[in-house]
């Protein structure tokens, strides 16, 4: 599905040129993940085989990655696409260019996060593993049936993610939430 | 097992609480094949959640589990093909990064831990299939699962990135769980697009999506007339299993697809009840496979 198809505007299908930033791809580039981006010669090879373009015309790894490299930062940053990736690797793997775009999804939701624009899902998870040091309670009835099926007990709670959380700052990164 | 390493099994979070059969099985199945485990009560969260908003968070949280294995002077064997990646991709960044490498000590020295490099994490589908090998496997089954048709899953993270798995199977066509699957007897069923995701990362942010793509596979299998799908993650299986039924309400279409985890399978071959496989927990029911099992066990 190309994107004429989504229905906008003439207006807003405008790209004005002040509104770019010509560094976003040097700033992505700089991210752990990330300095492949510049390699991409658009071919599409990762839109072909992507699951989830497949279902959705919303998301498009292309799309994003050409909208980096025109330096579209406000509009990649803020959106939901960049949270739509299913980590699957197909495109990682098949990539003429070696871009690693799933490594750049990583890259792109960081930089996303410390401006405030993380999922909300993910902050929800952040602080479920932060509290339990896992991200589902276990309760009484998991440990009961633990033992009913001679399972080896485990530590419904663990504090160390706590202190980990503490050491390296991350809610205080994440947590300007816009 | 020849092979005298020491195994500790990483439940990683979802497992304790919404897939428990997988631990079940695998354990039993573990026991069979004389696989000795130590219980590390300490491991938490590999890290994966966290991955996405702070990686320096993620990579601590990883090598705080890689760093009590060497403590406790074991490998890790993960059962979720998600806990595997993330575990395995933060080894492979911090053995080649040495200055990343001492944040992340930086980070751990608050809990008294120190990542090494010594530390391995292997996905117990690979174990199965490189240490105690698909020959011995074979000599452990009692009832070869004839004419049960089996439709492989194999998740996105249990051979993808390749480069950090070394290459061990092709990632647009596998053939790991190919070999696992015969040597148990069974038929490996090849369906359309057999690589294609689970769905699950993306539940959390668009679960129409997620489990549009959970139903085009159950499609998939269902049109090659699989009896059963076999997976090694518990995210697949919550999208597959758990949460069939809503998919099947929400298409108005009717699946009846078990799933089973691999180890559930390996198991009925070598002849476990399935009470002691954990299958009383798999939500659809695998009532037509175990006759198919129970005549094979008399015949």
């Amino acid at each position: 599905m190309s994107d004429s198809e989504t229905e906008s505007t003439p207006e807003e299908e405008c790209i004005f040129s002040d509104e770019l930033d010509p560094n976003f791809k040097f700033e992505v580039a700089k991210e752990h993940g990330g300095d492949a981006i510049k390699y991409c010669f658009q071919c599409g090879t990762c839109a072909a085989g992507c699951p989830i373009r497949t279902i959705s015309s919303d998301f498009n790894p292309r799309t994003i990655i050409r909208k980096i490299l025109l330096g579209m930062r406000k509009e990649v940053l803020t959106g939901k696409e960049i949270w739509m990736c299913s980590n699957c690797y197909t495109c990682y793997e098949r990539c003429p260019q070696d871009v690693k775009f799933t490594d750049i999804i990583f890259a792109l939701r960081n930089i996303a996060a410390r401006e405030g624009y993380a999922h909300k899902s993910f902050i929800k998870q952040a602080e479920l593993i932060r509290d339990m040091g896992r991200l589902y309670e276990v309760t009484e009835l998991e440990l009961e049936k633990r033992e009913n099926n001679k399972l080896p007990p485990i530590r419904p709670q663990n504090d160390d993610l706590i202190k980990i959380f503490e050491k390296t700052k991350i809610m205080e990164k994440i947590k300007k939430a816009k | 097992m020849k092979n005298l390493k020491k195994y500790s099994l990483f439940l990683g979070c979802t497992i304790p609480v919404r897939a428990m059969n997988y631990e079940i099985s695998a354990r039993r199945v573990l026991e069979v094949l004389e696989v000795p485990l130590q219980e590390i009560e300490e491991f938490t969260c590999c890290g994966y959640p966290v991955e996405s908003v702070d990686e320096i968070t993620s990579l601590t949280a990883s090598a705080k589990n890689l760093a009590l294995a060497e403590k406790y002077g074991t490998t890790i064997l993960t059962l979720c093909s998600a806990c595997t990646g993330t575990l395995t991709k933060a080894k492979r960044t911090l053995d080649k990064n040495e200055e990343l490498r001492k944040i992340i000590n930086d980070n751990l020295a608050v809990l008294g831990l120190k990542y090494t490099t010594k530390a391995e994490v292997k996905h117990i589908g690979k174990f199965l299939l490189e240490e105690v090998t698909p020959e011995k496997i074979k000599e452990k089954v009692v009832t070869p699962l004839i004419d049960v048709r089996i439709a492989p899953h194999y998740g996105c993270h249990f051979n993808k990135p390749a480069n950090i798995f070394d290459h061990f199977d092709d990632t647009e066509r596998p053939s790991s769980l190919r070999k696992l699957v015969d040597a148990v007897g069974a038929t490996y069923v090849v369906y359309e697009n057999l690589m294609q995701c689970c769905g699950g990362a993306v539940l959390g942010v668009d679960e129409n999506l997620s489990l549009t793509l959970a139903k085009t596979k159950l499609q998939h299998v269902k049109d090659a007339e699989a009896d059963a799908i076999t997976l090694i993650c518990p995210f697949c299986y919550l999208m597959y299993d758990v949460n069939q039924k809503r998919i099947e309400r929400d298409a108005e279409l009717q699946f009846k697809i078990p799933v089973l985890f691999l180890p559930q399978l390996i198991g009925l071959a070598f002849g476990l009840d399935p009470k002691a496989l954990g299958i009383k927990m798999n939500r659809v029911k695998p009532k037509d496979l175990l006759k198919k099992v129970e005549t094979l066990q008399a015949g």
